[in-house]
């Protein structure tokens, strides 16, 4: 039964994807798009392959993923363990979680410029920024998660005798890990896509820095080749992310 | 469970309070530290905000960067509504369209900023559709995620008192998806923003993007910091005029 009705919507994704490529087929036969702006398919995925042998993105794509894990280690470890303090006291809730959700919602990439006077014009500026844009969300989800328990738990677990540490391994923890997830999640995202959007405007090194070269080299078809696999990597990047926030969620209950 | 009544001040005010005095950590430590070329105390980037709008070219710039962000706004939730809508109140359209819009959420914008400027130029017209590429799928997705909320007891009891399309839409889908609704709104208008900046760093010839650059470019500071505290100051006033909203149409669903 389930696997009968699956087959159609996935038939229509395919559907999707086949007329996408189809009609980027159709649109750089000649006299369509100028090839500048949009390449012709066929070479674009053969440059796809050839990153891998002669132009090669290994070095590139390592200062990427570097900056990357760093940046998400920073900013997990400091959003936690802050979230965490501030989620002790209902005061320091009141206080602090309408002045992080204020921060959160000025564009941090404003101080990008910044970071690169700070940082200079290696990883170090790209931490900063994937660091401070992947701070919030996860402090945000760590208050949210640990402060909003249902109260009925908290106060059904304290009149049966839970002490401080047993409340917190099996209610609040189980109940907030969750939402917790859910920011770290968020935070891995973030963080990539604005490394790389700071790797787009100033850097020496990475997968950004790469495809604007070759955008200013007019280059298309390789950016294109590039840009697929900036695509493919976030797309990885999410799916092992959502596969371990999942895997997470069931692990607690 | 030690005081019951809890501290004097309100959290207003203690809120205030660590503003201050992480401002006034701010003033002493850059004060003290500080290369006056990188950084400088927040004073100094109050009085350069007198500077700033004294001058017509960055008041047009901070008009260009809000025109820019309105129209991309504007245009994120119209049409991201629209589509979450349809998308997300057949079942069938839901199961084989979403995943696909997730991943073109997926999609890191940064690395097809090229071809925004390629296809539209360094003017006005790249930063707003590079902005509605951001904001767009959050409001897409609130809004799917926003109708799945939907007790379907509701929608039955509805059809059987004899709600038409319309009726239904108003009084039990519409307020079922505020909440969500405005959540989407806020990360679009967040995401709008950080879209728009960042095609004005790239590349720009006008806008806040721009003189952000140029000033830390030419390592000035204070201008610098009068300049991010005004974006700041414009993208704290659209999100509390989000939640604003957001509390006022969902009051309903407090009880």
């Amino acid at each position: 039964m389930k696997k009968s009705s699956r087959l159609p919507q996935h038939l229509v994704q395919l559907g999707i994807l086949l007329a996408v490529l189809l009609a980027w087929y159709w649109a750089t036969l000649p006299g369509g798009i100028n090839h500048l702006l949009l390449p012709p398919p066929i070479p674009v995925f053969e440059g796809f392959w050839v990153l891998f042998t002669t132009d090669s993105i290994w070095p590139d794509l390592l200062v990427t993923v570097r900056e990357w894990v760093s940046a998400v280690v920073i900013a997990s470890v400091s959003g936690c363990v802050l979230g965490y303090i501030i989620s002790r006291s209902n005061y320091a809730v009141r206080v602090f979680d309408p002045l992080l959700a204020g921060l959160y919602s000025i564009p941090a990439i404003l101080l990008f410029p910044l970071y690169l006077l700070f940082f200079g014009l290696g990883p170090g500026s790209k931490i900063a920024i994937g660091t401070t844009i992947a701070f919030f969300p996860i402090v945000l989800n760590t208050i949210a998660g640990l402060a909003y328990v249902d109260k009925a738990y908290v106060t059904a677990a304290r009149s049966m005798g839970a002490s401080d540490l047993q409340l917190f391994w099996s209610v609040m923890l189980p109940a907030a890990f969750p939402v917790v997830l859910t920011g770290l999640r968020i935070g891995c995202i973030v963080a990539f896509l604005s490394i790389l959007g700071g790797e787009t405007i100033s850097s020496l090194a990475g997968l950004g820095h790469r495809i604007v070269s070759l955008a200013e080299n007019m280059e298309s078809s390789r950016m294109f080749s590039n840009i697929l696999f900036a695509v493919l990597m976030a797309i990885v990047i999410n799916g092992i992310v959502s596969f371990a926030e999942a895997r997470g969620r069931r692990g607690m209950q | 469970m030690t005081g019951r009544r809890g501290p004097v001040m309100s959290p207003g005010m203690a809120r205030l309070l660590v503003i201050a005095g992480l401002l006034a950590v701010w003033e002493i430590g850059a004060r003290l530290y500080a290369d006056p070329l990188f950084l400088c105390p927040p004073s100094q980037a109050l009085v350069a905000l007198q500077d700033i709008f004294a001058d017509p070219k960055i008041v047009r710039a901070i008009e260009i960067t809000i025109y820019e962000v309105v129209v991309a706004f504007v245009v994120s939730v119209s049409v991201g509504m629209a589509i979450g809508l349809v998308v997300g109140l057949q079942g069938f359209t839901k199961r084989a369209i979403l995943p696909v819009i997730l991943l073109l959420y997926a999609i890191p914008q940064a690395t097809i900023l090229p071809l925004f400027i390629l296809s539209f130029g360094i003017g006005p017209a790249a930063k707003i559709a590079f902005g509605v590429s951001h904001g767009i799928f959050p409001v897409i997705v609130t809004t799917v995620a926003g109708v799945q909320n939907l007790r379907p007891t509701l929608l039955t009891a509805a059809r059987s008192m004899g709600a038409n399309r319309w009726q239904v839409f108003t009084s039990i889908i519409f307020p079922h998806m505020i909440p969500s609704f405005f959540t989407g709104m806020r990360l679009g208008m967040t995401l709008v923003l950080l879209g728009v900046l960042l095609a004005e760093l790239y590349v720009s010839t006008a806008g806040i993007g721009f003189y952000t650059r140029l000033f830390a470019e030419s390592f000035a500071p204070p201008d610098l910091f009068a300049l991010i505290s005004v974006l700041a100051a414009i993208a704290v006033t659209l999100n509390e005029l989000c939640r604003t909203a957001e509390r006022h149409f969902s009051r309903w669903h407090a009880n």
